[in-house]
C-alpha cells in the first residue's frame, strides 16, 4: 500500500489548504452576519433584470450600476 | 453591445444550458440501450455498439456532459448574480464551453472504437485527460477571477460549494490519470495492482462526492431559495454544512474495495468515514426542504418547485443508503449486485438529474427574456413521468440485487453453492425489464423537456442583462 504515502500527504495538504480557507474566511468577515446573505440573494431581483430593469430600478440603484468596460464583448 | 452599463454573460449559460438538455437526451438515449441489451442481448451490434463500449459512454455522455454542462450553466449564473459582477476570464469563458464540447465528442467517439484506460469514470485516454485539464483549469480561473472581482464582500454559500467542487475535480483528475502514453490512443496507469485501485477510487468516490454532490448542493442552495421565494431555512445551518462536508469527504473511498486485497484498515476508514458523512449530509437535505416550511403550498402548483424538493428527499433517501451499503456486513450482501446500480441511481436520477432539471427550467425563459416555461403543464407532466421512471428504476434494481446477493451466498447443507450464477442472471429478467422500462419514462421526460425548451425559445428575444447593484446592506 505504498499508494498511503502519496494520498495521505495529498489529504493532509488538502486539509490544511481547507483550514487556511476557513482561517482567511472567519478572519474576513464571511462569517460575521449568518442571516442576512439568506435573504440577500432573494433581492438581488433578477426578475427586474429582464428587461424591466428601467421601470423596476430606483434612481439611486442605477447611479450605482457598474460603468461599462469596454474590453468586454 | 451598448449602453452604459455592464451586463451579465448569459450567453455561455445559454450554450450550456441547451447542451444540458440534448446531452441529457444523448446519454439518457445510450442508458436506455445498454438497460435493453441486458433484456435481450441480440441488441449487442458489431464490436463498436456492445454493452462493453457503450457503457462507459452512457456513464461519460450523463455525468460530465449532462451534469457537467448543467453545473457549469447554474455555476455562471450564481456567481455572477450573487457577486454582482460581469463572469471574469474574457477568451477562457468560450473556451470552457467549446473545450467542454470537444472533450465530450471525443469522448463519444473514442469509447465505441474501444479507446479507453479502463479506469471506471475516468476512461477517456490521455490526450483527452489532458484537454480536461486545460479546460478545468480555465474553468478554475473564470469562476475565481470572478469572486475576486466580487462587488459584496460576502460570498454567498453555493459559491463555496461550487469553489470546493472545481478544486476537488483538478486535484482528483490530475492524480488519477497519471498515465504513461505508450501511443497516440493507449497509456498505462502510474499506479499499479491494488494501488491503482485504491487511486482509481479515491477518485471515484470523490468524484461522486465533489463533482456529484458538492457541485448540486451550490445548485441546490441557490435555486431552491430562488424558486421558493424563500431565504434558506437555516444559512449558519448552510455554512457549518459546507465545512464538515469538506472536511470529511476525502476518505470514503475505499468502501468500493471491501474484502478485496486492499488493507483491512483502510477498509474499516473508508467505511467509518462513509457513517460520518450521514450527518452533514442530512443536515444539507433538511436545511433545503425546510426552506419551504411555512409555504408548502407552493409545493402545489409549482412544477419547477417539485423537482426541487423531490431531488432532496432523493438525495436524503441516498445518502442515507450509502453510509448503510458501506457497513462491511451490508457490503458482503450488496456488493457486485444490482442493488448498487439501484443506489446509484436513486443519486444519479433521483438528486443529479431533478435538481439539475429543475434549475434549467429556472433559467431557460429567464435566459430567453420568457416570463416562464412554454408550457407549465408539460413541466408537471415531465415530473411526475419522471418521478414515475426513477421510483421503477431503483425499486427493480433493490429487489433484483437483495435477490442476486441472496441467491450467491446460498449454500447447501454440503457447503456447496445452491445456485449457479447463470440460475441469478435468469432470475434478473423481469427487474432488468422494469429497469429499462424505468430509463425510458425518465429519456421520454426529457424529450419533453427539450419541444418545451425549444418552444420557449423561439422568438425568444436574448438580451443583455444589466448587472445589478447589490441591495443596501441593512444592519
Amino acid at each position: 500500500m505504498e499508494v498511503v504515502y502519496l494520498l495521505v500527504p495529498v489529504s493532509v495538504v488538502l486539509v490544511f489548504g481547507i483550514a487556511v480557507a476557513f482561517w482567511w474566511s472567519v478572519k474576513s468577515g464571511q462569517f460575521d452576519d449568518l442571516e442576512g446573505p439568506g435573504f440577500k440573494v432573494l433581492m438581488d431581483d433578477d426578475e427586474a433584470a429582464q428587461g424591466r430593469i428601467a421601470e423596476s430600478t430606483p434612481e439611486k440603484n442605477k447611479e450605482k450600476m457598474l460603468p461599462v468596460d469596454p474590453g468586454q464583448p | 453591445m451598448s449602453g452604459t452599463q455592464t451586463t451579465y454573460n448569459d450567453k455561455v449559460i445559454r450554450q450550456f444550458s441547451v447542451m444540458t438538455v440534448i446531452w441529457g437526451i444523448v446519454g439518457m438515449l445510450v442508458g436506455v440501450i445498454i438497460a435493453a441489451q441486458l433484456v435481450w442481448p441480440e441488441l449487442n451490434f458489431g464490436p463498436w455498439l456492445t454493452f462493453g463500449r457503450l457503457r462507459p459512454l452512457h456513464t461519460n455522455a450523463v455525468i460530465f456532459a449532462f451534469g457537467g454542462c448543467a453545473l457549469f450553466a447554474t455555476s455562471y449564473w450564481c456567481v455572477q448574480r450573487t457577486c454582482h459582477t460581469r463572469l471574469w476570464g474574457g477568451p477562457l469563458i468560450p473556451l470552457t464551453f467549446w473545450g467542454w464540447q470537444l472533450i465530450i465528442l471525443l469522448a463519444a467517439i473514442s469509447f465505441p472504437l474501444g479507446i479507453t484506460t479502463g479506469k471506471e469514470y475516468a476512461e477517456l485516454e490521455w490526450p483527452i485527460d489532458i484537454l480536461i485539464a486545460v479546460v478545468w483549469v480555465s474553468y478554475a480561473v473564470v469562476f475565481f477571477g470572478t469572486i475576486a472581482t466580487r462587488k459584496v464582500s460576502h460570498i454567498y454559500v453555493a459559491n463555496w460549494f461550487f469553489g470546493a467542487f472545481i478544486i476537488a475535480v483538478a486535484l482528483l483528475h490530475i492524480v488519477n490519470s497519471a498515465e504513461v502514453p505508450i501511443t497516440l490512443t493507449k497509456s498505462y496507469s502510474a499506479y499499479a495492482g491494488v494501488q491503482d485501485a485504491m487511486v482509481q477510487w479515491w477518485y471515484g468516490h470523490n468524484a461522486v462526492g465533489f463533482f456529484l454532490t458538492a457541485g448540486f448542493l451550490g445548485m441546490m442552495y441557490y435555486f431552491v431559495p430562488k424558486q421558493a421565494g424563500r431565504p434558506v431555512y437555516s444559512y449558519r445551518l448552510s455554512v457549518v454544512h459546507f465545512w464538515a462536508l469538506i472536511f470529511t469527504y476525502m476518505w470514503a473511498g475505499p468502501h468500493h474495495l471491501h474484502y478485496t486485497a486492499l488493507p483491512d484498515w483502510t477498509q474499516s476508514v473508508g467505511m467509518l468515514f462513509s457513517l460520518i458523512l450521514l450527518a452533514p449530509s442530512w443536515g444539507g437535505m433538511i436545511n433545503g426542504i425546510m426552506t419551504l416550511s411555512g409555504a408548502w403550498h407552493k409545493l402545489r402548483d409549482d412544477p419547477v418547485l417539485k423537482f426541487l424538493i423531490t431531488s432532496l428527499s432523493f438525495y436524503g433517501m441516498s445518502t442515507f443508503e450509502g453510509p448503510m451499503m458501506s457497513i462491511k456486513t451490508v457490503n458482503a450482501l450488496s456488493h457486485y449486485t444490482d442493488w448498487t446500480v439501484g443506489h446509484v441511481h436513486s443519486g444519479a436520477l433521483g438528486w443529479v438529474a431533478m435538481v439539475s432539471i429543475g434549475s434549467i427550467y429556472y433559467l431557460l425563459p429567464r435566459l430567453f427574456g420568457k416570463s416562464g416555461m412554454y408550457s407549465t403543464g408539460l413541466v408537471t407532466a415531465h415530473f411526475w413521468i419522471a418521478t414515475i421512471g426513477t421510483v421503477l428504476y431503483i425499486a427493480s434494481m433493490w429487489i433484483a440485487g437483495v435477490m442476486q446477493g441472496l441467491m450467491w451466498r446460498a449454500v447447501n447443507a454440503d457447503g456447496t453453492l445452491a445456485y449457479s450464477f447463470v440460475e441469478s442472471v435468469k432470475g434478473s429478467y423481469p427487474f432488468w425489464a422494469i429497469r429499462w422500462l424505468g430509463g425510458v419514462l425518465f429519456l421520454v421526460g426529457m424529450i419533453i423537456m427539450a419541444y418545451n425548451m425549444f418552444k420557449t425559445m423561439a422568438g425568444g428575444k436574448v438580451q443583455n442583462v444589466p448587472v445589478i447593484a447589490p441591495a443596501a446592506h441593512h444592519a
